[in-house]
């Protein structure tokens, strides 16, 4: 036996000095060394993740999420879940109560107008008509229902006997609508006006909601009988159509069900210019379609940027790699200078010289070569765009492709000459094919950086040259529609990110050079 | 490249023409901004030269725009402003930086493609994007219009800048000085701060300069995040610009030039040291 164990322990497992066996003590050692890298970094990938990821992920995020209109209006969103918008707009007496109550409780939280707001990107007049409907709405005569209540019995007046009903749920199952109104009121008073509903007297649109109920036929147990048969009754589908007659069209009403979801597509539809129609998705009208125009100007102005770009900076990159490096050091000094100088410096300079009376106008007047009265229009146009943008764009271009010619041996060149090449085959043949790559590296990272620029177009861009981050910042700032502004940002992240893998797998993001 | 004496005339044409060509790619790249400095000493609140400029008359030319650039609040708030957010956000940038690319260039670090990924992130992102999506995240979380989201903000812009630089110099770092330095006593901090810090110097240094760079020129995301309070120079030279362009932006411009060609020189001191510490070093 003890011979056998003898054996078993030469030919087991290498030990190590501790006595573990090595493979466990080796693995032991590699996970420590995974933890400690871990642990370095993930400072910093939660600061990123917090400070960065995250609001990405909120941009995402916003540009599907559509709660407004399910908040707001949730009696109306459920009304209308059977409605068929090709039968056109709802007649039903039902379906205007529900947006009667939505609207006077979205009143009184002040959300009437936000909801509005987002109606309106959808179709117009939206903004107006709930603003305008919002404001009367708490006026209109449906106090008839609460007198006729409170008349038949003065029990109806009572907030302490309504808290007491409503917390029956035996009523609550037969007066659905009332017990929906009664909780949404109690909420608004507690949160709004900072009272206790049991000392409160509800408000009209309660009784409102109560009289639908009984003239449904409900009996309540509890609550004093009352017989509504002969009572004065308001339609509230007529208040609707004398307050605005859009209430009875279609648009209003579709849109409303169209973005009634917590989720849309209706931004993203909206940034390539269309629209949720009755059937599905359509196209917009000829005159509104913006965006597609904007995303292929983007697209043109960058390729042309980009094409300016290697046009300018091949030459000026071969001759830094076949001059000595003396010589070579100092013009990429001179590079790297506009590259380091800020952005709004170049774009600056660019804003001053190529104004109508600025240096450039000037200097060409001077020399004759334009008339003094048809001086050129170089800013606030596309001209404009791509003269400082290539300015500031170039150095992105010369980098790469001058690291990858300063690998490219003279001597290839050299031999195809001495082997009978002209200048031109020698180059075009041998030389350039090699150069390719830095082309490549050199054109994505200008693509890239051009197709969302901001401040350059912005300063110099007028109406013609502006990229479509323009108009994201104006939907931003200015018309405050963020979910589109987040559309159109995801669609040009997604864009960029396409790039940057095609960059990736061409070039390789540790070969990302900074000139230093 | 030099000219062989046996060149045809063609050659010799071909030669000097590339060499025109090249010298006026050069200028278009720095005419622009070598136009400005003699621009922004201009007597007249004009964007162009005035005769008496081009006669080199003394009275053409006065320092009024940069005494305008100094005493006016309008400047030196957005000025001290920007003083006060780039050294902060650079601060946060390197120290957190380093030490994740200390981190990254360990030999065995699981998901290292995914993690490098998002820590460039920042950079491949168009600002316009993380400028929409921090406006609409910090507004959620309070940080909108204050000093610390600005800070945040630029710090989370200048940090790619970093990694690739301190990356870089650790890729020629000899590691097996880190195990002399454990087998002589060193703890792993003392072996930090006195063996691999002074090596890795230069691209940390490189690294904070780039990212302060990035924060002291950044005006999309601060347009967004910043309120007023936090209205930073080139903020401040964006509003001139789109509203009333007045003569003092020439000057704050030239003043921003300087500052550049300083940063330049120390990167390029930098660069020429780490070139000769590489030389001397075997291997």
């Amino acid at each position: 036996m003890a011979g056998a164990r003898n054996i078993q322990a030469e030919t087991g497992p290498m030990l190590a000095a501790d006595g573990r066996p090595l493979k466990d003590s080796l693995n032991r050692a590699l996970r420590r060394q995974k933890l400690r890298a871990l642990l370095l970094i993930s400072p910093l990938l939660l600061f990123i993740m917090l400070t960065f990821v995250a609001p990405i992920a909120d941009m995402l995020f916003r540009s599907v999420e559509n709660q407004i209109v399910q908040e707001t209006i949730p009696r109306t969103v459920k009304a209308l879940e059977g409605w068929d918008p090709s039968t056109g707009a709802p007649h039903d007496e039902a379906t205007f109560a529900a947006l009667y109550t939505d609207l006077v409780i979205a009143e009184e939280y002040k959300a009437h107008t936000r909801l509005g707001t987002r109606l309106n990107y959808e179709f117009g007049g939206a903004s107006s008509l709930f603003r305008g409907t919002g404001r009367e709405v708490g006026k209109w005569p449906t106090e008839v229902y609460t007198e006729q209540f409170v008349a038949s019995d003065p029990a109806y007046r009572d907030g302490a006997a309504w808290a007491l009903w409503m917390a029956d749920p035996s009523v609550r199952a037969v007066l659905p609508l009332t017990a929906d109104a009664y909780d949404a009121w109690a909420l608004m008073t507690v949160v709004e006006k900072d009272d206790v509903p049991a000392e409160e007297q509800p408000l009209d649109f309660v009784y409102t909601a109560l009289y639908r109920d009984l003239a449904a036929g409900a009996l309540p147990q509890l609550m004093p009988a009352v017989d509504v048969d002969n009572w004065d009754s308001v339609a509230i589908r007529d208040l609707f159509l004398e307050e605005d007659a859009a209430w009875g069209e279609l648009p209003v009403w579709q849109a409303m069900k169209s973005y009634g979801g917590n989720y849309t597509a209706g931004y993203f539809l909206n940034a390539v210019d269309m629209q949720i129609g009755a059937n599905g998705p359509e196209m917009r009208a000829e005159d509104e379609r913006v965006y597609v125009t904007l995303f292929i100007r983007t697209m043109i102005l960058s390729i042309t940027i980009t094409a300016t770009c290697i046009l300018l900076g091949y030459p000026v990159a071969w001759l830094m790699a076949n001059l000595p490096a003396r010589s070579a050091n100092l013009l990429m000094i001179l590079v790297l200078l506009p590259f380091w100088t800020s952005l709004l410096v170049r774009t600056s300079a660019w804003k001053v010289l190529l104004q109508q009376q600025g240096v450039i106008n000037d200097t060409l007047v001077w020399l004759g070569l334009v008339d003094d009265a048809n001086r050129l229009v170089l800013i606030n146009n596309e001209a404009g765009t791509i003269i400082a943008m290539t300015h500031i764009l170039l150095p992105f271009m010369i980098l790469p492709l001058y690291s990858v010619m300063k690998t490219i041996p003279p001597s290839y060149l050299r031999a195809a000459k001495s082997l009978g090449a002209t200048n031109w085959t020698a180059f075009w043949r041998v030389y350039f094919p090699q150069s390719v790559p830095g082309i490549g590296a050199g054109s994505i990272l200008v693509f890239i950086l051009a197709i969302g620029y901001y401040i350059t177009p912005e300063l110099v861009g007028g109406n013609k040259g502006v990229f479509i981050s323009n108009r994201i910042a104006y939907h931003i700032g200015t018309s405050l529609n963020w979910g589109l502004a987040a559309a159109l940002g995801t669609i040009l992240l997604v864009i960029v990110l396409v790039l940057y893998w095609v960059y990736d797998r061409v070039v390789g993001i540790d070969n990302v050079k900074l000139g230093g | 490249m030099n000219l062989p004496v046996y060149a045809t005339a063609g050659q010799r044409v071909w030669y000097y023409g590339f060499r025109v060509i090249c010298g006026l790619i050069y200028f278009f790249l720095l005419a622009p901004i070598i136009v400005i400095i003699p621009l922004s000493f201009n007597a007249q609140d004009f964007f162009t030269f005035t005769p008496e400029m081009l006669r080199l008359d003394p009275a053409g030319y006065s320092t009024k725009h940069y005494v305008d650039f100094f005493t006016n609040p309008d400047w030196q708030g957005p000025l001290w402003n920007s003083l006060a957010i780039a050294p902060v956000a650079t601060l946060i940038a390197v120290t957190l930086g380093t030490l994740a690319a200390v981190g990254l260039s360990q030999s065995h670090v699981p998901f290292r493609r995914a993690i490098m990924a998002i820590l460039i992130s920042p950079m491949i992102v168009p600002l316009i994007i993380s400028a929409a999506g921090m406006y609409f995240f910090y507004s959620r979380i309070g940080l909108q219009g204050t000093y610390w989201g600005v800070v945040l903000a630029h710090a989370a812009l200048g940090i790619p800048f970093v990694i690739i630089t301190v990356t870089a110099t650790l890729v020629s770092f000899d590691r097996s000085l880190v195990r002399a330095a454990a087998m002589m006593g060193a703890g792993p901090l003392w072996t930090f701060f006195k063996v691999q810090m002074p090596l890795i110097m230069p691209g940390v240094v490189a690294g904070g300069l780039f990212a302060f760079v990035t924060s002291f020129d950044e005006v999309v995301v601060v347009l967004f995040l910043g309120a007023a309070g936090q209205k930073t120079l080139p903020w401040q030279m964006f509003t001139g610009l789109r509203e009333q362009i007045s003569p003092t932006i020439l000057a704050a411009a030239t003043v921003l030039i300087v500052v550049s060609v300083v940063l330049l020189a120390t990167l390029e001191i930098l660069r020429r040291r780490s070139e000769r510490l590489r030389g001397m070093s075997p291997g």
